[in-house]
């Protein structure tokens, strides 16, 4: 069963606060992970292993740099 | 003294160490004659024949938060723990980004690191492994994660000498102050080399204690019974200002950063030179580079690793360089031997005993070894003399390297 728009929010929230301390509460769909996060790009590749080990899904290097806000790795995830 | 360049004063003071997790607690146990060996209890003891080590009193994980600490190399959170209660104990000072710099080293670098990420590598994958893993290996990370926190821009260095990088780096700071290349300057060195690999490779040398039934008695500089030195872990990080820019915040001065010698054996990568004459050419440049005499130095922070073959020449260099005068300790005896950050934690001993006018003793020394004429201090503290005085902390290191630095009270 495909996960909802919240449940994968959810759990991205808990992996940006486990790597990078930022809130998980201000995680939220709209946020810009460089812009608005202040996260820089390792921290993102960490980011992007972490989802894919707990959203099943394989989120290739071409398509990571594509995925700039919270909302873009949330519908990559549900696609 | 010399008058015609920039002084250098010590303005703050930071270190992490088996014996606590600050300077303070580190001080007052060193002079309690307290022992910060334990004897380690992770599976892999089995595997090596040295069971004890002298472990960070404060694990960093403690004290940094969960998402900075992933990202750092155990040596790296040491050197950061430390650089940060300098910088607080300098007054966190406002300097001109262009006018700080940052020099701190370590022996061996991120090998935690190294390890076990090969593990992960060979376990799962390239995929799996941290973007961080460079930055974590890489032994000037913990000079560029300093650099990044406070801002210095005039440039950020990491010496590697072994054994004797701390002492080496801070040498390199003074001199980057006299060069005018900066104001301030954040020194010191770290290590983080608890593992078995590097206990089994020491062990491979034969240079290390394996006085498994009496850990805290292991590390014995000076004593006839001594038979290699004991691993620590940790940092010792000092905040050096030229004299004038200390001056002119205001800022507590602890003592004169008088200079720095230096000397290479060229004689063996790990066995030290049997005459001492490359401990006397550091020692004896030190004291030129400061405009001391050895008379002016009352006490010496020796090197002293516990190891049979280095104590007793070091103690002989020291009686013809400085005279049979000056009070000598080990305190690699409480503190076991941290390595790259041996020169800094021992710096910071240095500069301690000079703004409290006391000696920590040397401990386990019960029986003195023959050939030593300088006066070890032993069973309690020995107090330093009034008025203007000068200490000096001897660092040595695989490779050949002989670094002596010179304090000065203000």
């Amino acid at each position: 069963m495909a996960l909802t728009e919240q449940e994968i929010l959810a759990g991205l929230g808990k992996i940006v606060n486990e790597i990078t301390g930022i809130p998980a509460a201000e995680v939220t769909p709209e946020k810009s992970f460089v812009d608005d996060l202040d996260i820089d790009s390792l921290s993102m590749v960490e980011i992007a292993v972490a989802a894919q080990d707990e959203f099943g899904v394989e989120i290739p290097d071409d398509q990571l740099k594509h995925l700039k806000t919270v909302k873009d790795v949330i519908n990559f995830i549900q696609a | 003294m010399s008058k015609d360049r920039v002084r250098v004063v010590v303005t703050g003071l930071g270190a992490t160490t088996p014996l606590g997790g600050d300077v303070a607690s580190t001080w007052s146990a060193l002079l309690d004659g307290r022992s910060g060996i334990r004897t380690l209890t992770e599976d892999w003891v089995d595997s090596v024949p040295v069971k004890f080590a002298g472990v960070a009193a404060v694990d960093p994980g403690e004290v940094l938060p969960r998402p900075e600490a992933r990202r750092l190399d155990r040596a790296e959170q040491f050197a950061l723990i430390a650089a940060r209660e300098a910088w607080r104990d300098a007054g966190t000072p406002e300097v001109e980004p262009t006018r700080l710099g940052v020099v701190v080293g370590s022996g061996i670098g991120g090998i935690t690191t190294i390890l076990a990420a090969y593990d992960t590598f060979k376990e799962k994958g390239w995929q799996r492994l941290s973007p961080f893993t460079v930055p974590m290996l890489m032994p000037n990370g913990a000079a560029g994660w300093i650099g990044i926190e406070i801002g210095a821009k005039a440039g950020v260095h990491a010496t590697v000498s072994a054994c004797a990088t701390g002492a080496e780096s801070i040498g390199y700071g003074i001199e980057m102050i006299r060069d005018g290349r900066a104001d301030v300057v954040v020194a010191g060195g770290t290590e983080a080399a608890i593992h078995p690999l590097n206990v089994a490779s020491f062990a491979a040398m034969r240079a290390m204690s394996t006085r498994n039934d009496e850990p805290l008695r292991a590390s014995r500089p000076f004593d006839k019974g001594r038979d290699g030195f004991v691993l620590g872990e940790g940092s010792g990080i000092v905040v050096l200002e030229s004299e004038e820019h200390a001056r002119a915040r205001g800022a507590k001065i602890y003592a004169v950063a008088a200079g720095a010698g230096y000397s290479s054996d060229a004689h063996h990568i790990a066995q030290p030179e049997p005459t001492g004459a490359g401990i006397r050419l550091a020692v004896q440049r030190a004291l030129e580079d400061s405009g001391l005499t050895g008379a002016d130095v009352k006490h010496i922070n020796a090197h002293a690793t516990s190891t049979p073959a280095g104590d007793v020449v070091e103690t002989i260099a020291i009686k013809e360089t400085i005279g049979s005068h000056p009070l000598v300790t080990a305190t690699k005896s409480m503190t076991g031997h941290l390595l790259g950050g041996a020169g800094g934690i021992e710096s910071i001993f240095t500069i301690l005993a000079l703004t409290d006018r006391v000696v920590p003793a040397t401990v386990n020394v019960d029986d003195l070894d023959d050939g030593i004429e300088v006066p070890i201090v032993r069973d309690e503290p020995h107090k330093l003399p009034d008025g203007q005085i000068a200490a000096i902390n001897n660092s040595f290191g695989f490779g050949g390297h002989n670094v002596a630095v010179a304090f000065t009270t203000v």
